[in-house]
């Protein structure tokens, strides 16, 4: 399935977009949209082992399953305040 | 009352809105824009946010406080955008009956808004370069 993952702060700029389509088999998990996101944006590989998932608006652990038509963002740790 | 604006807080308006005759304490905290980090020197910053994610998290986060301490009322207000030196960032207002219940609502509101709110700060330094600050990462090139 193709996911469009909304991108935020360094890895929107690394990867030069807000929006990024990634193809991963299903079933997947979030490891999974993390492995597929390196190999199509070699860019994020200095933020890689700290991106952060969120599913639906909710941060998401590596294991957690994905679906189609879901909202799926990935970003580096936070510094709002 | 939870909200992201891209105008300056007013805080002495927010402070009003959490006023009540049936709390005895108003904390409010404001983070505002520091011009010297680690011998640093910033020139503005620039905030950005996932704002729907954003704005739901603020919102969790005033109803955990609600169940942790007596809030009778409270409020959370990030801006995003440019901001220049002494700008305000974020503010919390938090009423309880007591004292000790309102400054420790309020700290735990805007550590665990730092924590998990997505939100992010660009350091605009005055060597002219930019950075995004993201804890735990080393710095950009």
């Amino acid at each position: 399935m193709k996911l469009a993952v909304k991108l935020f702060a360094r890895a929107r700029d690394l990867a030069g977009t807000s929006q990024l389509e990634v193809d991963v088999s299903e079933p997947a998990t979030v490891l999974e949209l993390k492995q597929a996101l390196a190999r199509a944006c070699p860019a994020l590989a200095p933020l890689s082992p700290h991106l952060l998932v969120a599913v639906g608006q909710e941060y998401a652990g590596d294991a957690q399953s994905l679906a189609e038509g879901l909202e799926v963002a990935c970003f580096p740790p936070v510094s709002g305040g | 009352m939870i909200q992201l604006t891209n105008d300056p807080i007013d805080f002495a308006a927010l402070t009003e809105q959490v006023r009540s005759n049936a709390a005895g304490a108003v904390v409010l905290f404001l983070g505002t824009v520091r011009e010297f980090t680690h011998g640093r020197q910033t020139l503005r910053l620039d905030y950005e946010a996932y704002s729907q994610m954003a704005e739901s998290k603020m919102a969790e986060l005033l109803e955990q406080a609600r169940a942790r301490w007596p809030i009778v009322k409270a409020a959370i207000v990030h801006r995003l955008g440019t901001m220049e030196l002494g700008d305000i960032s974020v503010a919390v207002a938090v009423s309880t009956p007591h004292r000790d219940q309102a400054f420790e609502a309020g700290r735990w509101l805007i550590d665990t808004l730092k924590e998990v709110v997505p939100i992010w700060k660009q350091e605009n330094w005055d060597d002219g370069t930019k950075e995004w600050i993201h804890p735990g990462l080393k710095k950009s090139p």
